[in-house]
């Protein structure tokens, strides 16, 4: 399917409906894409479920909280690379999907990672799954932590 | 044509009370004996919930409890307000009955239908 559209020549006097024309191009993309076709893509195109992840630091931690209400912490796989904290997880629909008269809610797989600005001890990483939200702390590595510099005056 | 729950959201009513509430994202089942309907809430416990019925119009509000995180925010995402959420009830469904429970941020509320109205046979004499 694309979208049909008229041929008209491009008026001189106004340039910025340039634009316009690379947005139907990408439109057209869009619809000829098979819907699902690769459900990988399919989550992170158009219904990809991207929980709010807050991240905060002090001088020992950096903490990470992720909203996600009604999940199994068996469902949920947290892991640390290269200084990347990844969470990830899948949330499955319960039986009675049948009955579902409106949903509103995301179902299926998700992904969030952020880059931590500096090292931590990943044996001492904690985490922990309370009313809906998870919260991950991270332990700065020795060196990462504000350290005081005496200044010596003879 | 069955009326099923409907809701109704509390945009303009929160900012005039000087406070906002998010609205919540819901789903609703129907089966023969009544309706589930869960919402997403994510930080409320029991303690912050409240749930109140008048005129058959239901409403949730949630407050959320996290406790503050010391430190310095190096990025957000998440909204800070509470979340508040009405929904009209169809006239089949038993107000005294309606029970809730709320399990990790998802509140799910069961709303049986009153006796009379669930489907049932009627035999031929």
């Amino acid at each position: 399917m694309s979208i049909i559209h008229y041929k008209t020549p491009r008026s001189a006097s106004w340039p910025s409906l340039d634009r316009w024309s690379s947005l139907r191009d990408d439109l057209n993309t869009l619809f000829d894409m098979p819907f699902w076709a690769d459900s990988e893509r399919q989550g992170q195109l158009l219904n990809g479920w991207s929980p709010a992840l807050d991240l905060y630091q002090n001088n020992d931690n950096f903490v990470a909280q992720i909203e996600l209400p009604g999940m199994r912490k068996e469902d949920i796989e947290i892991s640390l690379h290269d200084g990347t904290l990844t969470i990830g997880g899948e949330r499955k629909i319960e039986s009675g999907a049948e009955n579902m008269q409106r949903n509103e809610r995301y179902v299926g797989k998700f992904r969030r990672s952020i880059t931590l600005p500096a090292r931590v001890e990943p044996n001492n990483v904690s985490a922990s799954y309370r009313d809906g939200i998870l919260t991950v702390t991270l332990p700065k590595a020795e060196e990462a932590k504000p350290k005081q510099i005496k200044v010596n005056v003879d | 044509m069955n009326t099923t729950v409907r809701e109704n959201q509390n945009g303009n009513a929160g900012q005039r009370q000087s406070e906002n509430y998010l609205a919540p994202a819901a789903s609703v089942l129907e089966a023969g004996d009544g309706y589930t309907v869960q919402v997403e809430m994510p930080g409320v416990n029991k303690e912050g919930l409240e749930i109140s019925i008048e005129n058959n119009e239901l409403t949730l509000t949630g407050r959320r409890s996290l406790p503050t995180i010391e430190g310095s925010v190096l990025h957000r995402e998440s909204r800070r307000e509470n979340f508040r959420r009405s929904f009209e009830l169809d006239p089949s469904i038993d107000a005294n009955r309606i029970t809730a429970r709320i399990e990790q941020g998802v509140v799910t509320l069961t709303l049986p239908k009153a006796e009379h109205v669930k489907p049932r046979k009627i035999t031929v004499s």
